[in-house]
This record gives structure tokens, sequence and C-alpha cells, in this order.
């Protein structure tokens, strides 16, 4: 059958036989072609699931481990207000004065002699420390409780929570089973985990001050990297003469992002710490530190988007006779915008992520209330779970974790915020 | 109007605007010399780094025609489009000497506007580029940016008498808030016709504006063409010989750079001087 | 003027000298049915005078042919400069040839009529027409073939050589029937032989002046006012 086809004739009047698409030794081909497509899709797919399941594996053990810190092991209380406060009115704790007032009744005296009244001298072994403070807070809350009896359900030591979550010796351990069959016990969530401060005591630490220093930093650092680096990356592209200083500077900005972090805090250190004497362990020392490393993030992947915009959108606007000016602002960067916003994310993200550098510029000290405002002592989410991990108490192991958790959501939130305000600007072509 | 007048004999009507001289008599042809030109070219020589692009090229562009640049590719016709509103000033390697005069002014003098030049010298370009903003919007910038309208009234006017002009208030009337990019071809090129029509151009520079689109839309343009003719000076590039054809009075034949001929449409096309020209027009080129 | 370089498509080229080559074999055959005429009338063979008569269907087919081509090749090569010019003068040429033929035809036609009445033998002037028209009609297709303007302006001033013998004709005849009005019908005959000829020569002219139009772009007549 092959053999009846017409030969082709080629331009110098030579005949071959025509291509016999059905014999063996091509259809032996084209099987192995489709194999080698074969094989190429089940490698990508094989990479994307390996990838997949790292992810699952990590957050599967983050989440394993977390979850217990945002719980806390909580015992029952009967606080009888009236007999230990001497009769307080709830009027007192209403209005401005109510935290004097509050004060003023010695709430940790109250507090440890109702934990005597009922649980006696196990009650020290027992009870957090802070429990008083969650009794200050139940009390302004709501001020009618002070009127009469109540019963509270109050965070229980650490020791006691360790055992509830995991194990403990065997003292604790009886005294658990004890409460547990006198249903004493019971397991709330830890508000405290999310408003509170670091502290020595596990049950009592917070990441709420490493949080808020995450939030102000990371503000400081968009503030500042966003502007100069979109700026700058709008001078290389359209106004930047093509020549040997700014092929220069654009191979020293390629490399600026490819510098160790540590080195910026390095650069920190010398520069706004020993030469300009800017407070030690800001938020605003830590913000130009970041800056300084995220902006050529922005330059590099600035300067890629503006490169995609399409030059027949510039020629039409300069044919209406726009300036440049007006070319680059009403056209070149509302195009550009969302491969912009892209590489924000990409650097907001690291920037979140970095010990090293605000390790160098002094962010790792102990803080133990929230900071105010720029210039207080702040520490990141990343250098608190740093710092938490390295501790020797048991009960950090979970609020690490947990830490962990907080900081990968804090990440996605950010993420989908510059994603939506990506799509906000992506216009369809 | 048709071109062919009884009483316009074509040879007559281009001694007139060739300024007297006889075309018959003359040794090459008359480019220049036209009594009240729009634009004017004197020994323009463009370079592109060492390369020469165009070779002292001489022409005038009068209020009343359409002109035709036709010429193989290479020939430069793009590239002397581009020097008659400085649009060549974005190639950073591009060089133009000569004199170029727009009613008399030389636009490449220190003090001549390049931004002020572009909105009285408009341009069409071969790939329709609207905006991506609205239909309304696309027309709208021009005005906007150069202050042309005292409110929003004024610029809704502006809007609807470019887009009527450009033939397109009908189909879009209703959708002004539409995308530009969502409309056909065709349309995306009358909607940048309506946009530079918007901040009322004196002179018209069209590079290859059909080379795009279907003949139906092509149609149309050249239709929009002959409309617009009288109230602009037009000048198309093309390289469809038949369109310079139907659409222009007069055409110019670039070749290698260099100004080849130039003269009444019907007479390049039915008895063209320069044998180059005639090679090139029948076909016998290359 | 020697054909320049041929066309970047090749069927256009084809095309043409096809349609060059009909409107050479049609000036062919209408020159050829005119001189075969004029030797049936001069010999009275009517045998012959009938095949030119037959002859004219074939002249007749080529000018349809030629119209159809000419018309598809502006349709689908859109033509310019020389080349429309080219394919308006075959047009019109086309037609002008036929009409050549048709004289011819009509001459032949009267063959029989003019049978032995002696006229013929003293009528030299009418021959020596007949022998200028047909050399003019040749003229005119070599002026064609090789695109020869001087040749084409040639022709043209033949055309009052035997426009003033068709003249001279006419007085005599007129005198004739004067003098014999029982040869009116001959004389008829001779008048329209002489008139048909006087035509012929025209329509060489014609052709000549497409020839100059297809070359030069100009008109011959405004040349020669």
């Amino acid at each position: 059958m092959s053999g009846d086809k017409a030969p082709v004739f080629h331009v110098d009047g030579s005949r071959t036989a025509p291509t016999d698409w059905t014999s063996d030794a091509m259809r032996k081909r084209i099987a192995k072609r489709y194999a080698a497509e074969r094989r190429f899709k089940y490698l990508g797919l094989a990479a994307v699931v390996l990838s997949a399941s790292f992810l699952v594996f990590l957050l599967w053990v983050m989440v394993g481990n977390g979850i217990s810190g945002f719980q806390r092991t909580e015992v029952r209380l009967d606080v009888d207000f009236p007999a230990l406060t001497g009769g307080a009115q709830a009027a007192s704790l209403t209005g401005p004065q109510a935290g004097t007032a509050a004060a003023s009744m010695d709430l940790p005296g109250v507090v440890s002699v109702a934990i005597e009244a009922e649980y006696g001298d196990s009650g020290a072994q027992i009870f957090s420390p802070g429990a008083w403070q969650i009794v200050r807070k139940k009390l302004l809350a709501e001020p009618s409780l002070i009127a009469a009896k109540r019963t509270l359900w109050l965070p229980a030591s650490s020791e006691l929570d360790i055992a509830m979550k995991e194990s403990g010796n065997a003292k604790t351990e009886a005294l658990l089973a004890d409460l547990r069959g006198k249903n004493l016990v019971r397991t709330g969530f830890n508000d405290t985990f999310l408003t509170g401060s670091d502290a020595t005591d596990p049950a009592q630490a917070g990441i709420w001050s490493a949080f808020k220093g995450s939030l102000m930093t990371m503000l400081v650092t968009v503030l500042l990297a966003f502007p100069i680096g979109v700026l700058a990356a709008l001078y290389l592209e359209e106004y930047a003469p093509k020549n040997r200083w700014t092929d220069l500077i654009e191979v020293s900005i390629n490399n600026l992002a490819a510098v160790p972090s540590i080195i910026f805090g390095l650069l920190g250190l010398v520069v706004f710490l020993n030469w300009m004497h800017l407070p030690r362990s800001a938020a605003i020392v830590g913000g130009l530190t970041l800056a300084l490393m995220t902006m050529p993030i922005i330059v590099i992947a600035g300067r890629n988007a503006i490169k995609s915009v399409p030059p027949s959108i510039r020629e039409a606007a300069l044919g209406i006779g726009a300036s440049p000016v007006q070319v680059v602002f009403h056209h070149v960067l509302p195009l550009a915008l969302p491969g912009i916003l892209t590489g924000t994310i990409i650097g907001m993200a690291r920037a979140l992520g970095e010990t090293a550098p605000l390790l160098l510029i002094g962010m790792r000290a102990f803080i133990p209330t929230a900071p105010g405002g720029l210039t207080d002592p702040s520490t990141v989410l990343p250098v608190q779970i740093y710092l938490w991990s390295d501790e020797v108490n048991r009960g950090f192991v979970e609020k690490t974790s947990a830490a962990i958790i907080v900081l990968l959501l804090f990440l996605l939130t950010m993420n989908a915020l510059a994603i939506y305000l990506r799509n906000k600007f992506e216009t369809r072509w | 109007m048709t071109d062919n007048d009884a009483t316009n004999d074509p040879r007559a009507r281009v001694a007139r605007q060739t300024g007297g001289a006889s075309s018959a008599a003359d040794g090459p042809f008359q480019a220049t010399g036209m009594a009240d030109p729009k634009m004017s070219a004197r020994g323009v020589n463009v370079f592109y780094g060492a390369k020469q692009a165009i070779n002292d090229v001489s022409i005038d562009v009068g209020m009343d025609n359409v002109v035709a640049f036709i010429g193989p590719s290479g020939c430069g016709k793009s590239t002397f489009l581009r020097t008659l509103n400085r649009m060549n000033d974005t190639i950073p390697s591009a060089r133009v000497e000569g004199d170029i005069r727009l009613d008399g002014e030389d636009i490449y003098a220190a003090r001549m506007d390049v931004v002020q030049l572009r909105a009285r010298v408009g341009m069409v370009f071969q790939k329709p580029n609207p905006f991506p903003k609205s239909i309304f919007d696309n027309v709208a910038y021009g005005p906007r940016i150069h202050g042309l309208a005292a409110g929003k009234t004024e610029l809704d006017e502006i809007v609807e008498r470019s887009l009527q002009r450009a033939g397109l208030w009908n189909e879009v009337k209703d959708r002004l808030t539409d995308s530009g990019t969502a409309l056909s071809g065709g349309q995306q090129q009358r909607l940048c016709i309506a946009r530079a029509i918007a901040v009322d151009p004196e002179v018209i520079l069209m590079d290859e504006p059909c080379s795009a689109l279907d003949p139906i839309a092509t149609a149309k343009i050249e239709e929009l063409i002959h409309a617009l003719r009288g109230q602009y000076a037009i000048v198309i590039v093309t390289h469809n010989m038949q369109q310079a054809a139907r659409v222009s009075q007069r055409t110019a034949f670039f070749h290698l750079g260099t100004l080849v001929e130039y003269g009444a449409t019907s007479d390049i096309f039915t008895n063209p001087r320069q044998e180059k020209t005639k090679d090139y027009i029948t076909g016998r080129y290359g | 003027m020697n054909q320049q370089a041929g066309h970047t498509v090749t069927a256009f080229d084809a095309e043409m000298s096809d349609i060059r080559g009909m409107i050479s074999d049609m000036g062919a055959r209408a020159e050829a049915a005119v001189e075969a005429a004029m030797k049936a009338l001069r010999t009275n063979d009517i045998d012959s005078a009938r095949i030119v008569v037959a002859g004219d269907k074939a002249i007749d087919a080529i000018e349809t042919s030629v119209e159809r081509r000419v018309v598809q090749t502006i349709a689908l090569r859109a033509p310019m400069a020389d080349d429309l010019r080219d394919l308006v003068a075959a047009l019109k040429m086309s037609g002008v040839i036929e009409r050549i033929g048709d004289y011819g035809k009509n001459i032949a036609k009267r063959v029989g009529a003019l049978e032995g009445h002696g006229f013929l033998d003293s009528n030299d002037q009418l021959f020596r027409m007949a022998d200028i028209a047909g050399e003019m009609v040749r003229m005119a297709m070599d002026a064609y073939a090789r695109r020869d303007i001087d040749m084409a302006r040639a022709v043209c001033v033949r055309d009052d050589e035997v426009d003033q013998i068709h003249k001279d004709l006419f007085v005599d005849f007129i005198a004739h029937v004067a003098k014999h009005p029982t040869d009116a019908t001959e004389i008829a005959h001779l008048l329209s032989i002489s008139k048909n000829l006087e035509r012929i020569g025209d329509h060489a002219t014609n052709c000549a002046e497409m020839v100059y139009f297809s070359q030069t772009g100009q008109s011959l007549a405004d040349e020669f006012e």
C-alpha cells in the first residue's frame, strides 16, 4: 500500500519515495515521543506532589504541636467577693477610676486567700501566679461580679498545664487526677497568648508584643521600600540613558538582592545604631534595615513589570501629546502595578520572616510590655520564636509552635491583601 | 468632490500645485513648490547611528489632499512619516537633519514644544492600540491632558463629536464605559482615529492603518479618510498599492530612503515617469 | 522600446502574452481576409469568397475570447501603468480588428455581383487603395508586436493617402452613374467596397493609435493636431 503513493519530485528533478508514515520504524518513533511526553508529565506531577507533601508535613507538625498553645488548663475557684473585698461596690469599678479602684482592692491578696480557702497548701501549685490578673480583667469587664459569691475558672500553673497536655512528674499527675475526679479542671481558650507579652512563665506568655512589633516594623519597611523601589525602577527604565553607568547600577542592584540578610543587619548596626544613635531594638531601626533589604527586590520586580508594558501603549500616549511623566503615571505604572505588587509581596514575605539582621540590631531583648511607638524597644515574631525555642521550660515548646502558626497566618493575610490589591489593579486587556 | 472633475485635467492640477511647472516638460518631478503647504520638508536626512535611513528628501504636504507614501519594505517611508511628528525622538540612536516646518515653523527648533506638536500632528499606528481604559476615557484622555475642555459637558461633547467624525458613535454610544480593547479590530482602529481627532489636530499621520484589518474594516476606514479629507492634512503610509490608489490624491514613491517620484495619484498609477516607480507598481520589482 | 523585466508573478506575464498573441492572430487573419477578398474580387472567384465569409466567424470568436480574458486579467491582477494600458489597448483593438474582418467579409460578399462587367479591369485605383489599406493593417500589427511607436506614426500618415483615393473614386463613380444610369447597381457595390477600404484604413490608424497610447500613455491624435 505504501508503495502505491506517487513519488515526490524535487526542484532539481530527482525523485524520492514519499515519507511512509505508517511503517514500523515510524510508529516506534512516534510511540517513543509520546512516552517521553508522558514521562515528563509524570515527573512534573511528582515534583509538585513532593513539594505539596513537604508543605503538608510542615503544617501538620506545626499545627499538631502548636494547637495546644492556644489552649490552657483552667481550675475552678469559688471567690466570695463581698467577704474578701470588704463589700466593694460594683459602681466603683466603672468609670475612669476603675483601674485605681481595682488596684486598691488588692486582688492578688483576695485571690490567694480564696485559693487557700478552697485548696489549702497545694493551692499555690495548682494556680498560675498570674491568675489574679484574669480576675482583674473579668471584674473590669463585668463589674457586677463583685456583688456576690462567684465561681471562676482561672488558669492553672505551668506544671499542671503541661501535665494536662502531655505528662508531668508523679506528684503533678496525682494532683491532676485528683482534680479531674472532682471535676474541678477543664481546658479553655488561652486568650493570654494572643493578648499578652513575653513572660518567664509559659502559661502567661503571649505574642501580642511581638505581633505588634512585627506589624510596626513591616509598616516602616513598606512605607520606605515601596516608594523608593518603585521610583528607582521607573527612573532606571524610563529616564536613565543606556550607558555603562546604568549597566553598573543594574548589576549592583541584582547583586544586592542576593546579599545574605545578616550583612544588612551589620549595616544597620553600624549606620543606624552607632552612627545615627537611633534607639536600640526599636521598630524603626528594624524597619529601616529590612527596607534596605527589600528595596532591591522591588526594584528588580518593578523593572521587569515596566519592561513588560508593550511599547505600543507608550507610543500611543506619546502620539497624543502626553509628556514623558504623563506617559509613565497614566499608562505605564497602572499596567505595571500588578507585577510590582507581586514583587512587593515576595519582598515583604521575606522581610517578615527575617531573624538574623534583627538579632544583630538588638531586637532580641526580653520585652515584657507591648511597644507603644516606633522608638520603643520591641521584638518581632521570628525573633520571639527563636527566643522561645531556646527556653528550657517545656511549656515553651507548644508556645513556639503556636507562635509559628500565628506567623504563618500573618503572612497569609499579608499576601491575601497584596493579591487583592493586585487583582483590583489588574486591567483586563 | 471627485478626483477627476471634468474641468480638472490631472496634469493642470499638478502643475498648479507644483507652482506652475509643467509636469511633462520638467525633468524628474516637482515635489515642492506648493503654494501654501501645511507641512514642508527640505533636505531631510535621518540616521540610525551610522546607518542612513532617509536621504535628502524634500516634500510638501497640503491641506486639501491625502498623500500616500508607497515603497518596498525598508525604504524609509515609515521613518520619514515619524519625523513629521518627532516620534523618532523616542529612539536614542536616531538623528534627524534638515528642515521640517509646520505652518512655517521649524518643528525641530529648540523652542518648539514637542508635546504640543504631537497634539497638532496626530498619529494612528499600524496595530490598533487603544488604551486599556473605557471607550470614553480613551477619547477623553487627550483633551484632558491638554486642558481642552472647560467642564464635563464640554468633554462629553468633544468625545461625542470625535466619535461621530470617526464613524464610531452609533456603534458605541450605548457602551461608552466598556473597555476600549473589547472592540473588534476595525472598531479599535476607528477609536484610535477618534482619539487622535479629539485633540483637534491639523495633520493626521497614518502608518499602515489598515494592514491588521479585514477588508470590510479597511473599507470603512478608507471611507473615513475620504470624509476627513479637507478638514485635516492626511498622510498615509501603505504597503497596499490599491489602497494608495483608492484613498489618496497625491502619491510619493520612496526607494532605499530617497523620494523617487511624487505626483498626482492618477498619474503615478497610469503613467509614472520614473522607471523604478513603474517597476514597483506593476510588480516587476525584485 | 524593449519589453523590460518580467513580473515577479510569472503567471501575469503568461496571461499578458496570451492576450497579445490573440490580438496578433486576429490582426493577421483580418489582413488575410481583406487580401483574399480583393483577390477573389479581381478573379471573380466565388469559392474563395465563400471561404473568406466563413473565416470571419473565427475572428469574431477571438474577439469574444479577448474581451473575456482582458476583463478577467483586470479583475484578478489589478494591473497598473503600462500593464493597464496594454490591456485597454488590447480590448479596443480587438473590437477594431473585428470590424476590419467584417469589412473583408462584406467585400467578399459582393464578389458575385460584379461578375463580368469589366469595371474592375480599369479600376487600378481601387486595388491600389486595397494594397495600401492592407499594408496599413500589416504595419499596425507589426508596430503592435514590436511595440514600435515610429511605425505606428507611419501608419497614421498613410491614412491620408487612402482617404484621398476614396474621395477621387467617389467623384469618378458618381460621374459614371450620371453618364450610365443602368450601371447604378454595380457602381453602388464599387462605392461600398471603396468605402469599406477607406474604413479599413481608418481602423488600422485606430490600431496604431492604440499602440502609441499603450507605449507612451499619450494620445497620438494630440501629436497630429
